[in-house]
């Protein structure tokens, strides 16, 4: 076969193809407005596990503990040991689901701290505060020390306890 | 002395212990009646010296003026969920849906269970978008108005709590009823757009695998999604059960991913982020993950698992002494459509299959039904569900073995485990009293 031929034999191909997808996205309604990431950079809180998006700031478990006192004590207990709500620190005989054994990453506790404390106030914390809040339940779980900083960096380098206790259920059994 | 129908009941012969009868009987069975009618079977109400049935008052008024939007009768006041927060306390509410004094397979809209961790909030609906962002060609924000023009889709699905029936840990039977052992599945007509539809106008980066999808709650609830789920059958609901999404379920969208877990069909709807891996969101590490053993969790488990459990009777419903009775109930599975649904009135030891109400659907609630001739004595009644994929409902030694046995009791309220989907016994005693056993 020639290379003409088989030119030939492509491009109506092509062509097909082409007017397909066209047909197709006309059928659709097209009302969704284009929009940017830089437009949705307040809505993007999320963080994973790689710390991508963590915003400029630091805290450090002593920094915490004022401000858990004022902001959160009253609903998780002194030292996080639970109240109200659930227990953020490792509580004798009152718990087992602690943040040391049920949380893979770190980067867990900056991200929900952010979006939805404190109960009466959420995203009203600053960065500072939540990375101060973050080091301070990490203190209390023992995982890093109470002077230890965390930022954008030192904060997805945390090594969390169980990071390889977790078992996936997806997709092989769900 | 027998009833009319309990002698009719009676010709049909008994196909499990303790008297479960044909389900056939539930079914064309007119001829017999017009029979027995004919025959002049059949008991007077006042008995030897009939007087006239009166006419009641409300038959010689003027009824009511038609409200705007009807509400149940007052009489059915105590038809309500169970609240666990009513005073709006700092910390997680859930509502309960009855469905003990429910029937059929659709649950009414301000029935429906809610597990909400600050309440719901108060969306303009003018002013909500919904965005769809990260690995896509082009990012877009719809509005209700643009939704309202894209082609929509109507399916039955069952909404559940990955806690729902977690009271079903406990070392030793729980005495709570149906509504606070399994309230938190509920079951609604969903009318929105495809998912799907809208990735093929934001277009798809191949590397993308999972999706963010978070509300605009307060909390901003999130979870990580597989794509392929997007693509297979997930959809964003706008209307439930034929008006707006109500207020405590997500108004005014949310996502809809029928048979996985409840927390997964994200409220209030507003961000979609296609992504690589999963974001690791408290929702799927703290919560609605199951330690197995040591520090082994699981997570990432997402179709609820097979389960039925009887509502009637269960329970705060007391048996009205000896005869005819239709024990009925709910089964449902997060893995297609529900094949078979089987009863017991003996604890276990024989079981008879129960009529399934049409249509069947998948992910839907299913209703069975069971004809039965209760003799007064104690029973236990039991029900077990198979699904179409060949998941069979286990026992509670079946689960234990690979879970470990139960150590503790705690309340009803608190969530030990999830996806708990074990045989529910109720035994009733001689006086039809019913209440939570392990059979």
């Amino acid at each position: 076969m020639s290379t003409d031929k088989r030119l030939t034999a492509v491009i109506p191909l092509v062509l097909a193809l082409g007017s397909a997808a066209t047909a197709m996205a006309a059928d659709l309604p097209g009302l969704g407005k284009s929009v940017s990431e830089a437009e949705l950079a307040l809505w993007d809180m999320s963080i994973g596990p790689d710390g991508k998006g963590l915003p400029p700031g630091s805290g450090t478990s002593s920094q915490g503990a004022a401000i858990y006192v004022q902001k959160c004590e009253a609903c998780h207990g002194k030292d996080g040991q639970g109240g109200t709500n659930a227990a953020l620190a490792n509580a004798p005989g009152k718990t087992d689901r602690t943040m040391a054994l049920y949380v893979p990453n770190a980067t867990t506790i900056f991200d929900f701290t952010r979006r939805a404390m404190p109960w009466p106030q959420p995203k009203s914390l600053t960065s500072d505060e939540v990375y101060a809040l973050t080091a301070y339940i990490l203190a209390r779980n023992k995982v890093i020390g109470d002077n230890e900083t965390m930022n954008a960096e030192t904060l997805p380098k945390v090594q969390m306890p169980n990071r390889n206790g977790f078992i996936s259920r997806y997709p092989d059994k769900h | 002395m027998t009833s009319k129908h309990e002698r009719l009941a009676s010709r049909l012969p008994d196909v499990a212990g303790n008297g479960l009868v044909d389900r056939r009987a539930l079914l064309g069975r007119g001829m017999l009646f017009a029979g027995a009618t004919a025959t002049g079977i059949g008991s007077s109400l006042t008995g030897a010296a009939a007087e006239a049935l009166p006419v009641d008052p409300w038959s010689m008024e003027p009824g009511a003026p038609i409200p705007p939007y009807g509400v149940p009768a007052k009489y059915e006041s105590k038809v309500v969920r169970t609240l666990t927060n009513p005073n709006h306390e700092p910390r997680t509410s859930n509502a309960r849906t009855p469905h003990h004094l429910l029937d059929g397979t659709i649950t009414p809209n301000g029935l429906h269970f809610v597990v909400a961790r600050t309440g719901f909030p108060d969306i303009d609906p003018s002013k909500h978008r919904l965005a769809i962002h990260g690995l896509v060609k082009q990012p877009l924000v719809f509005d209700l108005d643009a939704l309202a023009r894209y082609p929509k889709v109507t399916r039955i699905n069952f909404v559940e709590c990955g806690g729902n029936s977690a009271p079903l840990y406990n070392k030793d039977p729980v005495q709570a009823n149906v509504q606070a052992i399994h309230g938190l599945v509920s079951c609604s007509e969903w009318t929105g757009v495809r998912l799907s539809t809208l990735l093929e106008e934001t277009g798809i980066d191949p590397k993308a695998k999972w999706l963010l999808a978070e509300g605009a709650d307060g909390p901003s609830m999130n979870r990580s999604i597989p794509l392929a789920k997007a693509l297979d059958d997930a959809m964003i609901a706008l209307y439930q059960n034929g008006e707006r999404i109500n207020p405590a379920q997500g108004y005014p969208m949310r996502l809809l991913v029928p048979g996985y877990e409840g927390n997964m069909n994200v409220k209030w709807l507003h961000r979609i982020k296609l992504i690589e891996e999963p974001v690791m969101a408290i929702n799927e590490t703290m919560q609605y993950t199951y330690r197995v053993a040591g520090p082994k969790i699981w997570q990432f488990f997402f179709p609820m698992e097979v389960k039925s459990f009887v509502t009637h009777p269960s329970p705060g419903l007391t048996l009205k002494g000896p005869g005819f009775y239709e024990i009925s109930g709910l089964a449902y599975s997060g893995n297609g459509r529900i094949a078979k649904v089987m009863v017991s009135a003996d604890g276990g030891k024989s079981w008879a299959q129960a009529a399934l109400d049409a249509p069947v659907l998948s992910k839907a609630l299913t209703r069975f039904r069971m004809p039965w001739r209760w003799d007064g004595q104690p029973v236990v009644l039991q029900s077990r569900a198979w699904d179409e994929a060949g998941n069979i409902q286990p026992t509670r030694a079946e689960m234990f073995a690979e879970r470990g046995e139960p150590k503790v009791n705690v309340p009803v309220t608190a969530f030990p485990m999830g996806h708990m989907n074990v045989i529910t016994s109720w035994a009733a005693d001689n006086k039809g009293e019913l209440k939570h056993v392990y059979g």
